[in-house]
């Protein structure tokens, strides 16, 4: 070597650490910034994206509730002993206990008669008509929610109860809730499938939109490999458009899914509250909103980054 | 700095675009590659930019055996290769300044030194005042410029050019040669092809001529 004047520029660990972080900033910002130059395009694949994410999301969002009134059940049948007529408190309450430490049995829940009238009387309207009686027409009632929902166990247990003088009558109903609750994990499967399919779509979208946009960038792209640019480095700007677009999807979606419950709110809580008075339509929680944002980002970023390797390594000086 | 070792290059479908060419360029040489066009002159310069590689043989630069570069690698050749292109291949929607700022930025300088280099490499071509100007703003010599400025804002220790001078009337041709002496006159290793036989009998350097992909003349230094 003649000179020392010409060295191949070398940078230190902290400059290139600080230097790629800004890169980073600066293409985070510049993606957007340019997106949002172009509002109209940029909101119709905003929208694309939106609505196929939320339409999973909404299925998703009634279901949840549906499951959350039939959760009451836990998914297991639930034996209701009635008592005898004549059956003072304290001895009902002591055969409450009894089975409840019986193997078999997870829970047991003691109704009193009196405790039964008032309940009754309170949500039959027929609360009048009841005070008259001159005594209490309802027994007292032991609920058993099994350990498990095994038929032949079930019948066993049922079976040791019934011959009891204390007990008058057990029962118990299967059949609905099992076909509610195939109806539901039906249900479940089929948005879970529904949203594979589309999240699938928004990825294909995507990668389309992401091409496009290397496309139309192909010049610059050739300029920068020239000059010595990473495919790490020619990647990004495509990786962070593809966040966005995600990410803006995923916001029109979270919009989607408010307006359909603020929607449907009305009847459905309508509807519910002639069951039970305790409903609310609950939507998808502050932890299920950031986890579509965050879920919509990442399906972007991954359509991009299939989009990008596809077609990325095509684009070569020549 | 650039060596080949008997290089052939043979495109599909059978053209010889280079055979069996060999010669050494020092560090700080500055060398001429000159020949028809057809004759291989892009190709060689290609090869050196890895954007093709050698069928037979072998070419070094700065030191490394372009064979053994593996696709990963090659950013960080190029790196070493500053490269003023014919046709300037500007970023038309950047500025001057973000133009000659690219390879700094991707090879991670702090933006307070890229703005030194940047003003540095801009003051050494002339056009420290027009940092701010688009491309288009620009004639074809100050656009010519900016890519001198791009390809040695990073301080390669070898400069490519192609065909520089091509668009430019003798006045200017005349500048440009004279910055890539000074260049190499702090210890760049230079390789100009053109076809200016004038310019290049006026700049009395070494001379590489290539016939129908053959080294004829200037393989020995």
């Amino acid at each position: 070597m003649k000179a020392a004047g010409a060295t191949a520029a070398v940078t230190g660990v902290r400059d290139r650490l600080k230097s790629w972080q800004a890169h980073h900033r600066r293409v985070f910002f510049f993606t957007i910034s340019e997106l949002l130059q172009n509002p109209l395009a940029s909101l119709m694949s905003w929208l694309v994206i939106g609505i196929a994410l939320a339409l999973p999301m909404i299925l998703y969002v009634m279901l949840s509730n549906v499951s959350m009134v039939s959760g009451e059940w836990g998914g297991k049948p639930r034996v209701n002993l009635y008592l005898a007529q004549d059956l003072n408190t304290p001895v009902a309450r002591a055969l409450a206990t009894e089975i409840s430490q019986e193997p078999g049995v997870e829970a047991v829940v003691f109704i009193s008669s009196e405790a039964a009238l008032k309940d009754f009387q309170r949500r039959s309207g027929f609360g009048d008509v009841l005070s008259t009686l001159d005594r209490n027409p309802l027994p007292h009632v032991i609920e058993v929610v099994p350990q498990g929902a095994d038929a032949v166990l079930l019948q066993q247990m049922m079976a040791r109860w019934e011959v009891r003088s204390e007990v008058e009558r057990v029962s118990v109903d299967f059949a609905w809730l099992e076909r509610l609750f195939a109806l539901l994990s039906f249900a479940e499967r089929l948005v879970l499938a529904l949203a594979l399919v589309l999240a699938t779509g928004v990825m294909l979208v995507l990668g389309n939109t992401i091409r496009l946009a290397i496309e139309s960038r192909r010049q610059e792209i050739v300029i920068i490999k020239l000059v010595g640019g990473t495919d790490a480095f020619v990647r990004r700007p495509f990786l962070y458009l593809g966040f966005w677009y995600g990410f803006g999807g995923a916001v029109i979606a979270l919009l989607l899914v408010q307006a359909s419950l603020l929607f449907l709110a009305g009847p459905v809580e309508t509807l519910a509250q002639s069951y039970r008075d305790d409903f609310a339509l609950t939507g998808l929680g502050l932890a299920g909103n950031l986890l579509l944002l965050a879920g919509g980002s990442l399906l972007g970023m991954i359509g991009a980054l299939l989009s990008v390797s596809r077609h990325l390594r095509e684009i070569e000086p020549t | 700095m650039i060596r080949f070792d008997s290089v052939s290059k043979r495109y599909e479908g059978g053209v010889d675009a280079l055979s069996r060419v060999s010669f050494e360029l020092d560090s700080s040489e500055m060398a001429f590659l000159t020949g028809h066009s057809g004759a291989g002159k892009s190709t060689l310069m290609k090869l050196i930019m890895l954007m093709e590689r050698a069928s037979q043989g072998q070419v070094f630069v700065n030191g490394t055996n372009l064979n053994r570069v593996s696709r990963g690698q090659v950013p960080h050749i190029r790196r070493g290769v500053g490269v003023v292109f014919q046709n300037h291949q500007l970023l038309f929607d950047r500025n001057v300044y973000d133009n000659v700022a690219l390879p700094l930025s991707i090879a991670g300088f702090s933006p307070r030194e890229v703005g030194r280099r940047v003003r540095a490499a801009l003051t050494k071509v002339g056009l420290a005042d027009k940092e701010k100007k688009f491309p288009v703003a620009l004639s074809g010599g100050e656009q010519q410029r900016v890519g001198i400025a791009r390809a040695v804002v990073n301080k390669p220790p070898v400069l490519l050019a192609d065909e520089p001078t091509g668009n430019l009337d003798p006045e200017l041709s005349r500048e440009v040669m004279n910055l890539f002496d000074q260049f190499n006159q702090v210890g760049v290793t230079v390789l100009i092809a053109t076809h200016d036989l004038e310019l290049v009998r006026a700049m009395g350097r070494r001379e590489l001529i290539l016939r129908r992909g053959q080294l004829v003349s200037g393989d020995e230094a």
